[in-house]
């Protein structure tokens, strides 16, 4: 037994030995391969051209526009729109409101894609564009929906497309904690969904935009889709009327199935400190693929402007009237949203 | 008729300085400047005691003087160079209380004007775009500057409750910047390469000293109970100042900030406090409309132009707009000919 055991060690080494000897031929033909190439680049890099690296690292931004022009881009005219933009936001030449607004970066860099993701990814439908004031303040009321405000986007960007006018969205306090998304919606004129700023932007003659759900209607399941949720205290309506504004209701469709919501990791969540945690038939699975968001089409109705001007005095203060102007919106915009499916062949036709 | 004696406290640092020298110009006003230190800045005609308004003493020169208004300008806002926090603690709310105690017995004052900050705002994700002075903070200032300043508030209010035929007037100025402003806000944007707090961009809120000294005048001519907001009425946001200051950014995440804030104290660069921070990191600004419509004050200097008084005033930075500006005219020029070239190619071919 023991000398079987011996022998069969030996066999083992002396496999051993022959792999070492003879390296498989594809290995060692790919090995001289790379070292034929590092040997290339060694001898490409003294090749270089110095003085033209020396040139592009002194002016980098102008061997960029060159390597463009060369490329093909067509600078005749938007040259200067180009460097006159890049020459403000590089010298903090631009204005932000009290907000934090920017007018420039939302209209040169903001909009202009949005409107084409409305367009050609979302092929949003616009219905009853009449009813968006042109000018004077309103308060125009949405419902929430699509795991990511999306909709506030998209509706943003209708808003610009039909009257040129900046609707500005009231965002949650999560909104402006959560670095880079915080900033990015101040620069779009999003600001914090409280009465004091809802009345200042009232009382300058600004579109407001409001979604009364909130993370309850972002954050619902798939299953509960196009249902509204409960819309708070009425708060949005009591700023309203306080400042005498007409309310719009706006019923979206189709943001409901960018994100279908199967189910939720609240563990996940509460450790991340977000309201939810989603989970999609693509997220988290497919990871940043899984992000994008479905291609469902999309129908946006803004419905008959609510006076308010007519309530009488201290009507702000009476619970009962905020309460039934509140569901005299909630009850307008769910039922435009029954017809708005009935209207819509499919979810992504 | 009996000249007016006038006191201010304070009077060694720049804007006692400049507002005694201001008030001194005038024939009809006797004042008194009061500082531990003499005064660094010329202080006109106006008369220096050297006296510490935390001992008795005060209390006897504002009797001994027939002292009529009471400037209190002697807050510090950064730990002096000895003693630390606690010290500037004991000189802010010590000082303040013995101060106040020294004018609640006095017979002949019947006026005090005390400089409070926009700090007791806090700063926060809460926040309402404009501080009105009925806003009570959403995050109170827990250490620094900003609880000293709520703390000497609290007092204040407490004398006007007690001596009801006094007339307090507090002005809540923005933080000071102008030509050679040194403030712990102005250090920490003159360093050579900023810390900011990665994915934030704050609205920053500043007051002239010129815009300070006219505020303070006012009040000092009319009586005017109450509390104030002063400052510029625009906002620019950190990545503006920094790009008008060209200075580069360097992004921190906001967990390590206190870390870096906590170097950059001991090293003595910039006392970075946490109020501070979180004042860069979500910005604050107050809303003026109540002491315009008071007094009819409108600042000569926007945010803006305070800001580039001051960088006028510092050695440029490195990314300084002249500098910016010259590369991008270069790349453009390029660009253009390579244009111009390409299509007279073209026709040729």
């Amino acid at each position: 037994m023991g000398d079987a055991d011996v022998i069969s060690l030996d066999d083992h080494r002396d496999d051993h030995d022959h792999d070492h000897d003879q390296v498989p031929p594809g290995f060692s033909g790919k090995l001289s391969d790379l070292i034929g190439a590092a040997q290339r680049f060694v001898t490409g890099l003294a090749e270089l051209p110095m003085e033209q690296l020396r040139t592009v690292a002194d002016d980098p931004l102008r061997e960029l526009l060159g390597l463009l022009t060369r490329a093909g881009v067509d600078w005749s005219g938007t040259t200067d729109d180009v460097a006159d933009y890049i020459r403000h936001r590089m010298s903090g030449d631009y204005a932000v409101d009290e907000f934090g607004f920017d007018p420039e970066f939302t209209t040169t860099i903001v909009l202009p894609a949005l409107r084409q993701v409305a367009r050609t990814w979302f092929r949003v439908e616009v219905q009853g564009a009449e009813n968006i004031p042109t000018d004077g303040a309103a308060l125009l009321v949405a419902n929430h929906a699509g795991t990511l405000p999306i909709d506030a986007l998209i509706l943003q960007s209708v808003i610009f497309e039909e009257v040129e006018r900046h609707a500005r969205n009231l965002g949650a306090d999560l909104v402006f904690e959560t670095p880079y998304v915080g900033d990015f919606a101040r620069k779009i004129g999003v600001t914090l969904a409280c009465q004091e700023d809802a009345e200042r932007l009232l009382g300058s003659g600004e579109l407001v935009t409001v979604f009364p759900e909130g993370f309850k209607g972002l954050g619902k399941l798939y299953s509960e889709r196009y249902k509204l949720q409960r819309f708070g205290r009425g708060g949005f309506v009591s700023a309203a009327v306080r400042a005498g504004v007409p309310i719009v209701p706006i019923s979206i469709v189709g943001s409901e199935e960018i994100y279908p919501q199967i189910g939720q990791l609240p563990t996940l969540a509460r450790i991340l400190g977000v309201p939810y945690f989603p989970v999609t038939p693509l997220f988290p699975l497919l990871g940043v693929i899984g992000m994008i968001p479905l291609p469902s089409k999309w129908i946006i109705r803004f419905g008959e402007q609510i006076a308010t001007d007519e309530l009488p005095q201290g009507a702000a203060e009476d619970p009962m009237v905020v309460f039934n102007v509140t569901d005299q919106v909630r009850d307008t915009i769910q039922h435009s949203l029954y017809e708005l499916l009935n209207q819509r062949r499919g979810i992504f036709s | 008729m009996r000249v007016r004696v006038i006191l201010i406290t304070g009077v060694a640092r720049p804007l006692g300085a400049r507002f005694a020298r201001s008030l001194a110009a005038d024939d009809e006003l006797e004042v008194i400047g009061v500082d531990v230190l003499p005064p660094k800045y010329d202080i006109g005609r106006a008369r220096y005691v050297r006296a510490d308004i935390r001992s008795a003493a005060i209390g006897r020169l504002i009797s001994g003087s027939d002292v009529e208004t009471v400037v209190h300008l002697g807050m510090i806002s950064s730990p002096p160079g000895a003693g630390g926090r606690s010290m500037m603690k004991e000189i802010n709310v010590i000082g303040t209380m013995q101060l106040l105690a020294a004018c609640q017995t006095s017979q002949s004052v019947r006026r005090l004007i005390a400089r409070s900050s926009a700090a007791v705002y806090g700063a926060s994700p809460r926040d309402p775009a404009r501080f009105t002075e009925d806003m009570a903070a959403r995050s109170e200032p827990r250490s620094g500057f900003g609880k000293d300043a709520r703390e000497m508030e609290s007092y204040v209010d407490g004398l006007a409750r007690r001596r009801p035929d006094l007339v307090v007037t507090v002005l809540r100025f923005a933080d000071l910047i102008g030509a050679h402003a040194d403030s712990a806000l102005a250090r920490y944007l003159s360093l050579p390469v900023v810390p900011t707090p990665m994915g934030y961009d704050a609205r920053l809120q500043f007051l002239h000293p010129v815009d300070a000294v006219t505020a303070l005048d006012l009040v000092t001519h009319t009586d005017l109970p109450g509390t104030f907001n002063v400052a510029a009425p625009d906002v620019i946001t950190l990545r503006q100042a920094l790009a008008v200051l060209g200075r580069a950014a360097v992004p921190v995440p906001t967990p390590m900030a206190p870390t870096v804030a906590f170097f950059g104290r001991q090293s003595g660069w910039a006392d970075m406090t946490g109020d501070r921070i979180d004042a860069v990191t979500y910005g604050r600004s107050m809303d003026i409309s109540r002491f315009a419509a008071a007094t009819g004050f409108r600042p000569a200097y926007s945010s803006r132009s305070a800001l580039e008084d001051f960088a006028a005033s510092l050695r440029p930075g490195r990314l300084r707009v002249p500098r910016v500006g010259e590369l991008l005219q270069r790349a453009v020029e390029t660009a253009r000919q390579q244009q111009a070239g390409r299509s007279s190619g073209g026709t040729d071919g």
